[in-house]
């Protein structure tokens, strides 16, 4: 599952012209950026501005009413079945509230997708669920059910049912809604631990201003008037220089 | 100038603005509003209603208006209830007109129609997939289904099964007691619950149980982002979901509808034995002369009939559930009743069925 280290800066996903729609219903058009190996890049935005909408894109769940998302230069939704499923196997996904399968233990949870896509026996997929679950805090719980733990362990569950495979891309919903700020600060700092140590690229949709500038490395910010992209960079160096006063504001929280 | 004085609370009446109204109406050269409200006592939202009315009247002539001389919280929170708002909130709510709400209606129709065909046929292909070997079907879930789809259905199926071959024996006894042919009570009720009730009545029950659950667990699933999360994870929630349910239902409806053939026979012969006196030996007796294994069978291909049509019910349903708690309420419902009309429909159609072929 290691692949080589590719160089750093070279395109992992791809954005090109992308329009987004409900039916008729245009939520976003004319996106155009490029995620690089091994960043964190923020997917940022007002409430209901098509952010989470964006990622349902990337991870094969909505399909775009025009334009292209090219995954390691492959058109995620021009490839065949088989290309697609590929390329979402490399890919995890912790969703808004964990998204855990209720009618199954942690340990099954992880140990689910480890036993559809490897070969290993039964014993070994138990130990490799619990060190996953371990490596988010949550040693000790292989048993429970997600209804039995709190909210914020049940957001770590997730995040290692999606950290299963050694994904290339780890992708998270909003992953400080609904945690306390301590919580919050220790899933940034893990989202920090897992680029540097295993490289991962990890694409972020959050609105959250602490997190955006303790983590994000690159960014895009998404207009819910114009409905397109308004700028894009480092959240950083955006929040006193982005030629858009919009995106300034909302960076300063409103202090203009 | 407008003086304010004593209690403005919502217990005494929201107080009318047309004296004041009629003050700005009758002195077309206004300049401006000001308050004094220094004789002013306890105020509470009733106030607020009533400087609101006026601040919209003010907006609307172009009259400015003075808060100055309110109670400094009134001044804030009238400010912030008068704010414009930044988006347009007004709805469209435009008078549709009849032709228009047909048409609606009509194309709402066909596109349920092509989503339940279009169910139908994902769900008969996984089928397929899993016959050839190929479909991810985790047999604990399968055997968990059954369980709550059969086993945990027994009660409830004794109950109503048992109550309405009494009820069949009560009503084919009093107008067979005319003919003095009490003893056909066995064959009627042994026809009626087989070939029909016991197959129909189970089928309905399930609907209440099963379809319902199977609506409700999926729904929530879909609100919680489990379905999602299963696709992105690679796993097809027709195989992984639907499957297990359609199967569960395809395999428990006719067994429990066997046994629930049984229950009712039975409820028959109490009837017969305490109203009419024919003993059980008898009324059995009666029962095997009339039915036969075809009489069983027709009635086991109702109830594998029906029980597909519930699961596909209570699945698509759950499957076409929206984001939201209310929705998983609608889907539910849906459910039960689109699971009791396709009984009903697909009753109507196998008896007319059975009529041509002869049976």
């Amino acid at each position: 599952m290691i692949e080589k280290q590719a160089e750093p800066r070279a395109a992992h996903i791809e954005i090109r012209d992308l329009t987004m729609a409900y039916g008729s219903f245009v939520i976003q058009k004319d996106l155009d950026f490029t995620i690089n190996r091994g960043e964190v890049f923020i997917i940022m935005g007002g409430s209901g501005c098509g952010k989470s909408t964006l990622m349902r894109h990337m991870i094969g769940l909505h399909r775009p009413a025009r334009g292209k998302v090219l995954v390691n230069g492959t058109d995620l939704w021009a490839a065949g079945p088989e290309e697609r499923s590929g390329l979402l196997r490399r890919m995890g996904v912790l969703f808004q509230s964990g998204a855990l399968w209720s009618s199954m233990t942690l340990a099954e949870n992880v140990g689910l997708i480890l036993d559809a896509y490897t070969d290993f026996p039964p014993k070994d997929i138990r130990e490799l669920a619990s060190l996953k679950l371990s490596l988010v805090g949550l040693a000790g719980f292989e048993d429970f059910y997600p209804s039995e733990i709190s909210g914020g362990m049940r957001k770590r569950a997730g995040l290692a049912r999606a950290m299963a495979l050694d994904p290339e891309i780890l992708f998270f919903d909003e992953p400080s809604a609904g945690l306390d700020p301590i919580s919050s600060r220790r899933l940034d700092d893990l989202i920090l631990e897992l680029r540097n140590s295993l490289g991962t690229t990890i694409v972020v949709v959050t609105h959250e201003l602490a997190s955006i500038f303790a983590i994000g490395d690159n960014s895009v910010f998404l207009d819910p008037d114009t409905r397109t992209m308004i700028d894009e960079g480092n959240p950083r160096s955006m929040r006193e220089e982005s030629p858009v006063a919009k995106v300034r504001e909302f960076l300063k929280r409103g202090e203009t | 100038m407008v003086k304010l004085s004593g209690d403005w609370t919502l217990t005494e009446g929201i107080p009318s603005p047309d004296e004041v109204m009629s003050g700005i109406g009758t002195r077309p050269g206004i300049r401006g509003l000001v308050f004094d409200s220094a004789g002013i006592g306890e105020w509470d939202n009733g106030l607020l209603i009533f400087l609101r009315k006026i601040a919209d009247v003010c907006n609307r002539d172009g009259i400015p208006l003075d808060t100055k001389g309110l109670p400094q919280g009134v001044h804030g929170l009238l400010e912030l209830a008068t704010a414009v708002p930044t988006k347009d909130t007004a709805r469209d709510s435009q008078e549709t007109s009849l032709l228009d709400r047909v048409g609606d209606a009509s194309l709402r129709m066909t596109r349920s129609w092509n989503d339940t065909l279009s169910f139908i046929g994902e769900a008969f292909l996984s089928f397929l997939k899993l016959l050839r070997g190929k479909a991810r079907l985790r047999a604990r879930d399968l055997w968990a289904q059954m369980r709550m789809c059969g086993a945990d259905a027994l009660p409830i199926v004794t109950l109503i099964l048992f109550l309405i071959g009494i009820i069949l024996g009560f009503t084919s006894a009093i107008p067979l007691r005319m003919f003095g042919a009490e003893i056909y009570i066995a064959s009627l009720v042994g026809i009626a619950i087989v070939r029909e009730m016991a197959p129909m009545m189970t089928a309905i029950i399930l609907a209440g149980r099963s379809g319902a659950a199977f609506a409700a667990e999926l729904g929530t699933m879909m609100v919680n982002e489990e379905i999602d999360a299963l696709r992105t994870a690679g796993f097809s929630p027709m195989e992984f979901l639907v499957l297990p349910r359609l199967i569960a239902l395809g395999l428990m409806t006719p067994l429990l509808s066997l046994y629930a053939s049984f229950l009712g026979i039975m409820g028959g012969a109490l009837v017969s034995k305490t109203i009419s006196g024919i003993s059980y030996t008898l009324y059995l007796q009666q029962t095997i002369e009339v039915l036969n294994a075809t009489q069983f069978q027709l009635g086991a291909i109702k109830a594998f009939v029906y029980g597909i049509l519930v699961a596909v019910a209570g699945c698509m349903r759950g499957m076409q559930c929206g984001r939201s708690a209310s929705a998983v309420g609608t889907a539910t419902t849906s459910a039960v009743v689109t699971g009791i009309v396709y009984i009903i429909v697909a009753s109507a159609v196998t008896t007319f069925i059975y009529t041509i072929l002869g049976y």
